[in-house]
């Protein structure tokens, strides 16, 4: 079957079977490996993306359904190439992850809780992951990246704000 | 070649982990995500038997479905393949990728598909035809014991791979003069590491270079050699590269099974193959699972709660075959006194083979499981002699003037101080206030319990267990390598030897070398050659890297300033200690040689070097374990050379209708002494607490009475979430070891050696006004609740 | 761990859908796909076709009037779990939805998917058993309407036969003065299945006694089950009344046991969870009804 799926902001195409994940189409077909295989089942969490903005298991979703939707895979929250985002940096800061192997799945999910929420508290943090599971971390210094990054992207946001306001007198 | 004087630079600071920048970014680089040219991909046939002859297996019908290359049996495996290492000296436990002949667990691979696409594979496993006949097996431990079991390897004679018993010191004497005793059994379940990467494999044969190339997920002393044994080429013939992330090991990225399976698959189509288990594989038969342990313990201590000796036994259920997986069994030897001042132990271990799948090194290879069995007697000791459990652990353990200290089996302790962290827990604790909000919780109508665990992470990665324990393995290194390169335009590279599995080596590596040289880590660049190109390493094993590769990398770059020294004093006329090394640059008398102006001496300038030096510049070095270089003698060996100690503090609130177990505080202390990367340490430390705390109370891989396995997939095997770890609060204390180059110990296993038996013990704590206890890992909620409403049922019935 | 293979199919309506389901026993309905896709992975489920009813226009939405809340059978369950019809017309709901699986399944996850799924521990189907939900059942002859009670028959069994399709489900609404509601769940993780769950809803007289109460325990048997509490009617809120009510209401029910939890467990839990429930629900509607009294004098 054909499929024409919108990731990352591209229109990506191909011709795939029915029984094909996203997962496996993005791994396989559009080169996008950074979501990973972790249990194909649905319950680690490690293939997450984000469908229209929330998170989703691509390995719970057929690629053929897929299409429609604005799709968006770790390979799409960078600024530019080299550079990170707020989230990607926090958890450098922090050193949220071990392997690495959670760590997309972890930030796309973090990504959309704080596009949603930008004052979590803990509780909302752990409750947002909870459904990704990282077995190097023990969470700890994960939760404490979210927490880092809700605050930069709020002084951020105040500043772009207060900046806006700026203009506005200007103008 | 001293540890570095004055203030320490990049050891120790809080730098970034460089490791993190290319996997928050999407941009590691794990097995699965090598696609080669041409590659073809396996799914394996799964017995359904726990033990069964194989009759014979039809592949007809899968070898004509579209896109199937290929079909391998066990029986043409053998005939091409060399049977997998064993640790231990038991020939007849044959062990190869698939079954031969008979199958001896659930889930064991029968027959290997190979085909254009995995999903295609699967399909055609479908209709592979296995004909069995079922045979008699054994799942229980203790029945596997017995005589009369059916054996799993009936050339061996019977189940049992080890029973070697060790007495360390006068226990007979001690036990006799004693005034008290207790005995008691605990279990460990069969839980493991289970990383969210299951295991994955890639091989490629050129036929006219003779080499094999490997990519693997992989955390495996001597692994390029055990490939060539087993495929019987040379081992100059086997290629693996190093440059492959690994996703989360903790020890049991071992599979040494799918790689000579899946690289005989590639020599015999001569086109790249790759296997990536999927998780009903990893699960089953992985070959994965971790230690199964029964322990009986009898200690022997007077009424002031001394203890004075130990008699231990552990038997421990390895499952189908035997690997490495029996020597779980002699590294907590290494540290069987845990932090106390026994006097003499004895040991008795055993191992016995089952129809279940086969075990690998787990995290801390056997120590968490002994831990919990040491922590539970201290326990029990305390409350026979109506102590608080924190003053006999206070009472027993080793003080801090009598390091370097010869516990009974052989082993010295390098240095610790054990009051001091437990004094400054305690404090950071609130100690009577945690007991205070353990008294509200129960006048709240909960159980509420202090768990207290005072543990030792033996560290450095020794061998000296295999010798122990089979006197035909003579090995007494376990060495690990770094070689420094500065390049003409003065960049540093430094290469590593292994894979890591989210350790940080590179950041490791960074750090030290950037650390003698005076030379920002974040200017060195960090490369992994592949196991040609490589100098010995034995992997991250052992909570060893710190001390080994920080050990190599801390005197390769010594060797490397030493070589700077002596160019500049060359030049500036003085001898070798009359000139300083000063970031990068030389100086005496006032004139100084520039980094740059010594690179293009030693890389342009042969006219100038100092005589018999070599140009360029280059350096490397091999170290051996400190401490660790005799073989055993009268069962007596120093295992490990460094003794991280860890002391674990929490409080559990336990709901007594449903009995689900809340974690409302979770304090440790943690000593691993000079911390080279403190967001690494930290790392290490919460991951394992999380991963202690599934082993305590949720995870298992359990087989029913028929042998079938229950907990296949991560809707049965339950692996702690974010809600199910609690916010840990870690005190930091630093005793340097004096055996390491910057007073580092291991940290890699911390967190995970405590943890159960700190959650043991506040469960029991909780529990033991109703005059109940448990006894075996993982202490699952339901059992709790029955637990607790049939004490108060027995309660009922004694009022009436 | 990769599906058997199968043809798609994503119909325009709802009449197409029953009809391509109707053509082909073997085909099913898949919507959010959060338990198929598992079942189909391990090859546990092998369906022919997959009907993709996940955009039909008809079968989204959440709506009510006078005397219930409809949600269509493809509306996502995070829909729901936002949805201010849904927090104020069925708090129950509300309560129980935060438990269904974890947010990324409820992103994608529907609320019929999980009724059609009948697992016994679910929350969806227990809550409609609870209330004494409507279920909407469209094949190509027309709508059939089932109790909740009916609708479930045993352990991911439901009345639905080949050519069904789940369409919509209607919760009563309780449109007395004085309402609450409680939901509780024990599972070993947060996100799991529950071993047992219980959710409830009361209504109070004025005079403060129970004049209506439903419960509904999910996990304990092969099915979510409506406990009868007709005698707590007419009486104050009281531990042991309630506790003994329950009881009486849940003691005849196989319990299933499994490596988790006994049956025992789940006997005894379920009484303490139900009790826990009604009493909460009560408290609930005290509370409820002096905020409604303090924003009605505001």
């Amino acid at each position: 079957m054909k499929v024409a799926l919108n990731i990352n902001g591209e229109t990506r195409t191909a011709d795939l079977e029915p029984r094909k994940t996203l997962l496996d189409a993005l791994r396989e077909d559009f080169g996008l490996v950074g979501t990973r295989a972790g249990c194909e089942h649905g319950v680690c969490g490690a293939c997450s993306v984000l469908i229209d903005g929330a998170p989703a298991r691509a390995c719970l979703l057929f690629a053929v359904q897929a299409d429609g939707y604005v799709i968006t895979t770790i390979e799409g929250v960078a600024p530019a190439p080299g550079e990170l985002n707020v989230v990607q940096d926090a958890f450098c800061e922090t050193h949220g992850l071990q392997c690495g192997y959670c760590t997309p799945g972890m930030i796309l999910t973090a990504h959309a809780l704080l596009a949603r929420n930008p004052h979590p508290t803990r509780h909302d943090i752990v409750q947002a992951i909870s459904g990704n599971l990282c077995r190097c971390t023990g969470y700890g210094q994960i939760v404490e990246a979210i927490e880092r990054a809700a605050e930069r992207l709020r002084v951020v946001n105040a500043q772009e704000a207060a900046g806006h306001a700026n203009e506005e007198e200007r103008g | 070649m001293s540890r570095p004087s004055g203030e320490l630079k990049f050891v120790s600071a809080k730098r970034r982990v460089r490791e993190d920048r290319r996997f928050v970014a999407g941009r590691g680089r794990y097995v699965a995500d090598i696609a080669l040219d041409n590659m073809l991909h396996v799914a394996v046939v799964p017995s359904r038997y726990p033990a069964a002859r194989i009759v014979s297996i039809d592949a007809s019908a899968a070898l004509a479905m579209p896109g199937v290359a290929y079909v391998l049996t066990g029986d043409r495996l053998a005939n091409a393949v060399d049977p997998l290492l064993n640790g231990l000296d038991t020939p007849n436990v044959k062990r190869y990728p698939l079954a031969v002949g008979q199958a001896r667990y659930v889930g064991e691979w029968v027959a290997a598909v190979v085909a254009d696409t995995r999903a295609l594979a699967e399909d055609a496993c479908e209709k592979v035809v296995v004909e069995y006949e079922p045979l008699p097996f054994v799942i229980d431990t203790e029945q596997a014991l017995d005589p009369s079991s059916p054996p799993v390897h009936p050339e061996h004679g019977s189940n049992v791979l080890l029973d070697k018993t060790f007495v360390w010191g006068e226990v007979e004497r001690d036990f006799a003069e004693s005034p008290r005793q207790l005995t008691f059994r605990v279990v460990w379940g069969r839980s493991s590491t289970v990383p969210i990467e299951t295991f994955g494999v890639a091989a490629k044969w050129d036929p006219w270079g003779e080499i094999l190339d490997v990519w693997a997920s992989i955390q495996m002393p001597k692994y390029p050699d055990q490939i060539a044994r087993a495929l019987r080429i040379p081992a100059n013939s086997v290629r693996v590269h190093h440059d492959v992330d690994v996703g989360g090991s903790y020890g049991v990225k071992r599979g040494i099974k799918q790689t000579v399976l899946t690289a005989h698959l590639a020599r015999t189509l001569d086109r790249p193959v790759r296997l990536i288990e999927d998780r009903l594989d990893n699960m089953r038969a992985g070959d994965a699972h971790g230690p199964e342990r029964i322990f009986d313990v009898e200690v022997a201590f007077n009424d002031e709660g001394i203890v004075r000796s130990v008699k231990m036994r552990a038997l421990d259920n390895v499952g189908a075959y035997a690997g490495r997986s029996p020597f779980q069994l002699g590294k907590p030897i290494g540290a069987i006194v845990g932090p106390y001042q026994i006097k003499s132990v004895q040991y008795r271990a055993q191992a016995v083979t089952s129809n279940k799948a086969a075990q690998e090194a787990v995290r801390g290879f056997g120590q968490a499981p002994t831990n919990y069995a040491i922590e539970t007697a201290i326990d029990k000791v305390a409350r026979a002699v109506g102590l608080d459990r924190i003053e006999v652990r206070r009472r027993n353990f080793i003080r801090k003037e009598q390091f370097p200290y010869l516990i009974p089996s052989g082993t010295q302790y390098d240095s610790g101080d054990y009051h001091t962290v437990l004094a400054k827990v305690l404090a950071h604790a609130d100690y009577d206030g945690l007991k205070r909000e353990q008294a509200e919780l129960r006048a709240r109508g909960l159980l509420a319990g202090i768990g207290i665990a005072a543990c030792l992470e033996p560290s450095g990665g020794n061998s000296s267990f295999e010798p122990l324990l089979n006197e035909k393995n003579t090995t007494t290194t376990w060495m690990d390598s770094c070689r420094i390169h500065v390049d003409a335009l003065g960049f540093v590279t430094v290469t590593i030897h292994t894979t890591s599995s989210g350790q940080g080596h590179e950041t490791l590596a960074a750090t030290v070398v950037g650390e003698v040289l005076e030379v920002d880590p974040d200017h060195i660049r960090v490369v992994r050659p592949d196991s040609l190109a490589s100098l010995p390493s034995n992997s991250p094993v052992g909570s060893r890297m710190a001390i080994m590769l920080g050990g190599a990398c801390f005197h390769a770059a010594h060797k490397l300033k030493d070589k700077l020294v002596r160019i500049g004093a060359k030049q500036l006329g003085r001898p070798e200690n009359e000139v300083a090394y000063a970031r990068g640059a030389v100086t005496a008398g006032g004139a100084t040689l520039s980094w740059t102006d010594l690179i293009t001496i030693a890389h342009r300038n042969f006219h100038l070097l100092p005589e018999g030096m070599e140009p360029g510049l280059e350096t490397m070095h091999v170290e051996q374990v400190p401490t660790g270089s005799k073989l055993p003698e009268n069962g007596r060996v120093q295992m490990y050379p460094c003794h991280s100690f860890e002391f674990h503090l929490i409080l559990i609130a336990v709901d007594p209708l449903t009995g689900k177990p809340e974690i409302p505080r979770y304090v440790i202390g943690h000593d691993c002494g000079t911390v080279i990367n403190p967001h690494i340490v930290r790392g290490m430390t919460l991951g394992g607490i999380a991963h202690g705390i599934g082993a305590a109370l949720l995870e298992e891989f359990v087989y029913d009475g028929e042998g079938q396995m229950l907990t296949q997939s991560f809707m049965d095997y339950l692996l702690p979430s974010a809600h199910e770890v609690p916010k840990v609060e870690i005190v930091h204390h630093c005793t340097p070891s004096p055996f390491t180059v910057l007073g580092q110990k291991g940290s890699g296993e911390s967190g995970y050696l405590g943890s159960p038996a700190a959650i043991s013990g506040a469960i029991n704590d909780a529990v033991a006004p109703l005059g109940i206890s448990f006894s075996k890992l993982p202490i699952r909620i339901a059992e709790i609740s029955d637990a607790i409403a049939g004490a108060a049922v027995s309660r009922a019935e004694e009022q009436r | 761990m990769k599906s058997a293979p199968f043809d798609y199919a994503r119909p325009e309506s709802l009449a197409e859908a029953c009809a391509m389901l109707a053509a082909d026993e073997d085909a099913r309905a898949i919507a959010g796909g959060q338990s198929l896709i598992p079942m189909m992975a391990m090859r546990l489920a092998r369906p022919t076709k997959l009907v993709d009813i996940y955009r039909l226009p008809e079968l989204h939405g959440i709506g009510s009037d006078e005397d219930s809340v409809t949600i269509g059978a493809a509306t996502r369950q995070v829909e729901a779990e936002h949805s201010p019809t849904v927090h104020g017309l069925l708090p129950l709901l509300a309560k129980a939805l935060p438990w269904v699986g974890h947010p990324p399944t409820r992103n994608r996850g529907t609320v019929g998917g999980s009724l059609a799924n009948a697992d016994p521990a679910a929350e969806i189907p227990l809550v409609a058993v609870a209330l004494g939900a409507k279920i909407d059942v469209t094949n190509l002859n027309g709508v059939t309407t089932y109790d909740a009670d009916d609708f479930f028959i045993g352990p991911m069994l439901t009345a639905l036969a080949p050519g069904d399709c789940l369409s919509a489900v209607r919760f009563p609404r309780w449109r007395r003065a004085c309402v609450g509601s409680a939901f509780h769940e024990v599972s070993a993780r947060r996100s799991d299945f529950a071993f047992v769950a219980a959710a409830a809803q009361v209504a109070l007289d004025p005079e403060g006694r129970i004049a209506g109460a439903a419960l509904g325990i999910g996990g304990l048997g092969d099915r979510p089950v409506h406990v009868d509490t007709t005698a707590l009617g007419g009486e104050r809120p009281q531990q042991l009344l309630i506790g003994e009510v329950v009881r009486a209401g849940t003691h005849e029910i196989e319990a299933m046991s499994d490596l988790q939890a006994s049956a025992s467990y789940r006997q005894r839990v379920a009484v303490g969870l139900g009790t826990r429930a009604l009493l909460d629900a009560c408290v609930d509607a005290v509370g409820r009804d002096a905020e409604a009294r303090r924003r009605g004098l505001a």
